[in-house]
């Protein structure tokens, strides 16, 4: 096995297991989702291969670098961080409903990465400001940050679909209530938060290492801060009378937009130091 | 809140609010914006070809080509601070009351209420199941407290009283962030310099306004190097730098992209570099006429006689960026071509462009085959006495995030209720000021503990 065929396989099991939440959803069964689960953790497993043979590849090719260092391997990793916390989410809080809403994120990032023509899967060697430890820090900080907040924003888009109140037997019945989805939604953008905050710290101790600045307001860090401004609203927005529920998805949903912003708007639309990743 | 209306108080209280909060964070968002979108720190004339001379005023007046640090920012960043620092002074008082209670308190009617009670039955009797509940919370938990209500004896433990003291912390880290900076931009700089091979300075260039900036020591630079990968992409740009300090030289270090040298408070970065000058070039010099072809090792300066005496070439030096009818050719060398009958003539000899010369169709065309490189490095020199100021704020910005996110104050109450023949049944209830789900779910556990270990012994 290489890591091309275990990231093939990846690709093709989360597509599998995004079918098969939604023909849980669809029909309302409770097999096809314990299936879909089992499918996803199969694909989380080949993906963690996929990402620790790239690893083991580098190091043949005389390269020796760690798998997180430009588009592909990011979004590869993006789908890998978000398996990682909806799993961990769906085993401690029992909750398969909304893996609806996740498992289409987690399959099409990595499905982007494998199908468009302008991300390439070739090992490149590092260039020199790449070569730091802080860099495997920022990244995985930074990705399992933004996963934290994909899945809130898959929690949040269940507002907008789910009646507050539900028939016992409808569609939409084993989706979480109202009130566990603002708990859940509100843990998630607080472990993005968190996460995101030590990406951003981290970044800045790698440039200071690296260019002597720790912050030089280059657009990917500033938009990386508005993202991290969002959810600090976020968070205390919620201390206010009358945001709860719909209102503050929205901010969450706004967080979310902010963060794809940051992830690829910022490569294709501004110029800056990031342009390589 | 007594004198609630007079004017000092709603002023205070519109500092407290996190209404001014959210509002002051949605601006800073919304116009940290423009500062992705518009050209930051270009020069006037770049602004006009971009937005036109009518909007160009608009950024100056507002400050937009540098926005992050324009007035109005600041000022957003300032009221922020001040926000922070009011409400904090406002609430800290009533946490730390909360945090170091007098006596601990307690109220068990709260806590049975609460919808998630786990109810079991032993079979024991109220005395000794108190006593083994008492000693597992304990355990479990914390010092424990008792009360004897109505027809019920109840047992209570909290921990994680101190955890209310995280968001502080959050919140004054973001201070100590914005200190930090302020000072790295008050009695910092940021600057570079250009150093060749084999020379020396203690001069360098501040970045934005191009002053020159004494250091207290003398940078050379020994050697330059710079490696490539089978690619053709640069793999790592060395310098060998010695630091000399009143005539004496201190310190000898390579320096090497994200691994700097720190010199007394001076910071000094690897971050670019160029071909200055060379050394000895091998020159091919063909004789149109004959076609003999010749190769010479030349120094630069140096000048030798041509065949059959025909006339002599001066190797006169080396440019960087050789101008040919205003385009930029890249690296050349030029010299002096002196024929015996006439007058002497310049030749450019574009290293990328081999037949350059022969394009003159002279009598002799020139070729440099190779030629040793010198380069310069391209350092940045920076001084930031706010840095540690902004990192102690990032490490208490993460461990104060950690302990508000994850920690929390949570008190648990069993509750020891006989009921007939000997048979008891125990309550086990719990309070939290954080995430009540996650309360819920460690209570189911810690109920079946609970129930095993009373069952065992
Ligand atoms: C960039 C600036 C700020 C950041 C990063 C920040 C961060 C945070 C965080 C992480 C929390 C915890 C949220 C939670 O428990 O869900 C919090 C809570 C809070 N913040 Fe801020 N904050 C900022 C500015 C402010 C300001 C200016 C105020 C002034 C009113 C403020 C007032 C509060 C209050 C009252 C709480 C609730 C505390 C509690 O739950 O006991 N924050 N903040």
């Amino acid at each position: 096995m290489n890591s091309s065929f275990a990231l093939s396989s990846t690709t093709f099991l989360y597509g599998l297991a995004m079918v098969c939440y939604f023909g849980s959803f669809a029909f309302k069964n409770k097999h096809l989702a314990k299936a879909g689960f089992y499918v996803l953790c199969t694909g989380l497993l080949m993906n963690t291969a996929g990402i620790g043979l790239r690893w083991v590849e580098s190091y043949q090719m005389g390269y020796g670098r760690a798998p997180f260092s430009n588009m592909y391997e990011s979004l590869v990793f993006f789908s890998w961080t978000m398996a990682v916390l909806y799993v961990f989410v769906e085993l401690k809080y029992r909750e398969q409903g909304f893996g609806v809403f996740v498992s289409p994120l987690i399959f099409l990032a990595i499905a982007y990465a494998s199908f468009d023509p302008s991300i390439s899967a070739r090992i490149n060697p590092l260039i020199p400001a790449l070569k730091s430890n802080w860099l495997i820090a920022h990244v995985v900080t930074c990705f399992l940050g933004y996963a934290g907040f994909a899945l809130a924003f898959g929690l949040s888009i269940i507002y907008f679909i789910k009646p507050k109140q539900t028939a016992e037997n409808g569609a939409f019945a084993r989706l979480p209530s109202w009130d566990v989805i603002d708990e859940l939604t509100y843990q998630m953008v607080v472990f993005g938060f968190l996460f995101l905050t030590i990406g951003i710290i981290t970044g800045a101790v790698w440039a200071n290492s690296a260019w002597g600045k720790y912050w030089s307001w280059d657009p990917k860090e500033t938009w990386s801060l508005i993202t991290w401004f969002v959810y600090a609203i976020f968070m205390h927005l919620r201390l206010m009378r009358g945001w709860h529920g719909k209102n503050l998805a929205l901010v969450s949903i706004v967080g979310f937009v902010a963060v794809l912003f940051t992830y690829f708007g910022v490569n294709f639309l501004l110029s800056g130091l990031h342009s390589y990743a | 809140m007594k004198n609630q209306d007079t004017i000092p108080r709603q002023i205070w209280e519109f500092f407290c609010s996190v209404k001014l909060t959210v509002y002051t964070l949605v601006l800073l968002a919304v116009t940290s914006i423009i500062g992705t979108v518009v050209l930051q720190n270009g020069t006037p004339q770049q602004y006009i070809n971009l937005y036109g001379k009518g909007l160009y005023n608009l950024i100056q007046v507002f400050s937009i080509d540098d926005m992050y640090h324009a007035w109005w920012f600041l000022f957003l960043l300032l009221l922020l601070c001040i926000n922070i620092v009011v409400c904090s002074v406002e609430r800290l008082s009533l946490v730390w009351k909360t945090i170091f209670p007098k006596q601990i308190r307690f109220n068990p009617d709260r806590f049975l209420r609460s919808k998630k009670i786990c109810t079991f039955f032993v079979d024991q009797s109220p005395d000794s199941a108190t006593a083994a509940c008492e000693n597992w919370l304990s355990k479990q938990v914390g010092p424990v407290h008792k009360k004897k209500g109505e027809n019920f004896r109840t047992v209570y433990a909290e921990k994680g009283r101190w955890t209310r003291i995280g968001v502080f912390v959050v919140h004054a880290s973001v201070l100590l962030l914005l200190m930090g900076a302020l000072i790295g931009s008050v009695f910092g700089f940021k600057a570079n310099v250009r150093i060749d091979e084999g020379d020396q300075v203690n001069t360098v260039f501040a970045a934005k306004t191009r002053e020159p900036v004494q250091l207290d020591f003398v940078i050379r630079c020994n050697e330059f190097e710079v490696k490539f990968y089978d690619t053709g992409a640069p793999e790592e740009f060395r310098s060998n730098l010695t630091i000399i300090e009143d005539g004496q030289e201190t310190l000898t270090t390579d320096i090497r992209v994200n691994h700097p040298l720190r010199y007394k408070g001076i910071n000094i970065f690897q971050s670019s570099y160029g071909t200055t000058s060379a050394g000895a070039a091998v020159m091919a010099i063909t004789d149109n006429i004959t076609g003999q072809e010749i190769t010479r090792t030349m120094q630069v300066g140096e000048t030798i006689t041509l065949p059959d005496e025909t006339g002599s070439f001066q190797l006169q030096g080396f440019l960087p960026h050789f101008d040919f009818r205003g385009r930029n050719l890249g690296e050349a060398f030029f010299g002096k071509v002196t024929l015996n009958d006439k007058e002497g003539f310049q030749i450019g000899l574009p290293l990328q462009f081999p037949t350059f010369d022969k394009m003159r169709k002279g009598r002799f065309s020139f070729v440099v085959k190779e030629f040793e490189k010198k380069y310069y490095t391209g350092l940045q020199v920076t001084k930031d006495p706010g840095v540690w100021y902004v990192y102690a704020g990032f490490v208490l910005m993460i461990l104060g995030c950690w302990v508000t996110f994850f920690m929390s104050h949570q008190s648990y109450l069993i509750a020891v209720e006989p009921v007939s023949d000997g048979k008891t049944s125990i309550h086990l209830a719990g309070r939290t000021n954080r995430s009540t789900q996650n309360l819920n779910l460690k209570l189911a556990g810690m109920a079946t503990r609970l129930e095993n270990h009373l069952k065992k012994g």
